[in-house]
């Protein structure tokens, strides 16, 4: 277990500076995503599979897939990648590397000073313990959290419902005087506003 | 022979089930695209392939050296790097799925406790293939086809998750062997009928399967996110869709059937005829239903689908509550 958590670890920190180094957005989200199941990996080696199932249902196949979906719909081209080029300049990302360097250097004095040995063979924690655990001294924070959620998806849904509204009415109303074209974008339009809802909804 | 040990015997045991357990579901999945076809002929009254062998079943070789041979072409406009990944994604995460699936109480790869969680990942992993496939391509029909495919997949997975809450509650487990050991009485599709009814929409969504293959819609689309695909590699978005099918029917055995209960037949023979009406069921449905439009398919969902499973998983913890006093 302890290899395996190792591997996974480093797959997880080199799989995150190919986000930050990368150049093109679409290939930046892939190495994210190999990023987050490495961490749902580590998690596994930890010995918390519910925990590493739900980073990879939640993050992976649900919350990237959004990211992933928007990247593709903008068609960034090469002029994206000049920017992302300027922006990768040494001098610009030189200051905020040392800086989180010390950070790192921090992290890991506090890490060798603390004794830390022996948790990577932790007990398996089931899904029915981190319902238990949830649903009993949690019970509040998972409630508050539950209504924060909620008021979300409301105003998602809310948001989302009244532009749709709009534009059905705009179609009905003015058929005859939109030309193919417009008639066409208006069509793909439609789906593209439910999707959004969705995306919220599915959060 | 002091390294044969009970333990490196185990080990080679396993490995020779999981070996069975995928040529099987890859087998499954390439004699399909020739069962369909026939089925689909005889439903529709006309002959499917029949020329090549005893009522065409020979047919699936000659698909095979077609595809095979075929020109493995990389359009030049593509991302080359995701083009190749995309089908490798699409049969893989389904393929890997087989993993949860009980087949008799002796035969199955793995007995994880999150089973059916480690579905839902690979099946949220399976919608990159889609996307990626699409985008890839450089072609705005695949493009359109990878948009429909991601929009509808999510929207298909929040409710397909909830469908099957009611039967992990019942059985108190996410492992599929507990499941299946809790069907011993009764099957869940009785219990839990609603959450079939769901659960089957879902899996056909899913698998991007007709009525819900709008992302593919050759009529529309010219076959959306796969237009640019030749060869194997849309051999292996061919072979994995139907892969899907088997896997999504074999889930649907496991959770809602009873595996391989039943009466007289040994366990293997129910959990394959099982198994086998639910792909035959899969293949009626397209020889049936026309192909409904886009927001249709979306709205279907949202509005319809996912207040029904809340609605019974509610009316199921409510009657758990009620029956079992331990819970209290």
């Amino acid at each position: 277990m302890e290899i395996a958590f190792y591997l996974s670890a480093v797959v997880a920190v080199l799989a995150t500076l190919g986000v930050v180094t990368g150049r093109h957005p679409v290939h930046a989200l892939l190495y994210l995503i190999v990023s987050l199941i490495a961490v749902a990996m580590v998690f596994f080696a930890l010995g918390a599979p519910f925990a590493g199932a739900l980073e990879i249902i939640v993050y992976a196949g649900a919350i990237m897939v959004l990211f992933v979906f928007v990247v593709m719909m903008l068609n960034l081209g090469e002029a994206a990648a000049q920017q992302e080029r300027a922006w990768l300049r040494l001098s610009t990302w030189l200051g905020p590397a040392i800086l989180s360097g010390v950070l790192l250097l921090v992290l890991l004095v506090t890490l060798i000073g603390a004794d830390v040995g022996g948790r990577i063979e932790g007990e398996t924690l089931t899904a029915k313990a981190v319902g238990t655990l949830l649903f009993g001294p949690y019970l509040v924070v998972v409630e508050l959290a539950a209504m924060l959620l909620l008021a979300a998806l409301v105003a998602a849904s809310h948001l989302g419902r009244s532009e749709a509204h709009d534009e059905a009415h705009a179609v009905r109303q003015v058929p005859s005087k939109r030309t193919a074209d417009g008639r066409g974008r208006a069509a793909s339009e439609r789906p593209l506003g439910d999707d959004t809802s969705n995306e919220e909804n599915s959060r | 022979m002091s390294w044969w040990t009970p333990q490196v015997e185990a080990i080679a045991f396993a490995l020779f089930q999981a070996l069975v357990i995928l040529i099987a579901a890859v087998g499954a999945g390439a004699l399909l695209t020739m069962v369909e076809r026939r089925l689909l002929g005889l439903w529709q009254d006309r002959y499917g392939p029949n020329r090549v062998g005893p009522f065409g079943v020979l047919q699936i070789l000659a698909d095979m050296l077609k595809i095979l041979f075929k020109e493995d072409w990389i359009p030049p406009f593509a991302d080359r790097t995701f083009f190749v990944l995309a089908p490798a994604i699409a049969m893989a995460s389904l393929l890997l799925s087989f993993m949860i699936i009980p087949i008799t109480p002796s035969w199955g790869v793995a007995d994880l406790h999150i089973g059916l969680l480690f579905f839902f990942a690979m099946a949220g992993i399976n919608v990159y293939a889609v996307l990626f496939g699409g985008w890839s391509s450089g072609n705005k029909y695949a493009l359109l086809g990878a948009m429909r495919a991601s929009a509808q997949t999510l929207s298909y997975e929040v409710f397909m998750g909830l469908s099957l809450m009611g039967v992990v509650a019942m059985a108190g487990s996410f492992n599929m062997r507990e499941i299946v050991a809790a069907q011993e009485t009764i099957w869940f599709i009785v219990p839990q009928f609603f959450g079939f009814c769901t659960f089957l929409v879902a899996g056909i969504a899913v698998t991007h399967r007709h009525p819900f293959d709008q992302p593919e819609a050759e009529q529309e689309l010219a076959d959306g996110y796969h237009i640019e695909y030749s060869g194997m590699k849309w051999g292996m978005f061919f072979i994995g869709e139907y892969v899907g099918i088997v896997l999504v029917s074999a889930l649907m055995v496991t959770l809602f059937l009873g595996g391989w209960h039943g009466p007289w037949l040994p366990p293997i023979v129910w959990f394959l005829l099982k198994t086998t009406v639910f792909v035959g069921f899969f293949v009626l449905l397209r020889a049936a239903l026309p192909r409904p439009r886009y927001d249709a398919v979306m709205s279907f969902g949202w509005k319809i689908c996912l207040p029904l499973t809340l609605i019974n998983l509610l009316v199921t913890g409510a009657l758990i509550l009620v029956f079992s006093p331990a819970g209290g």
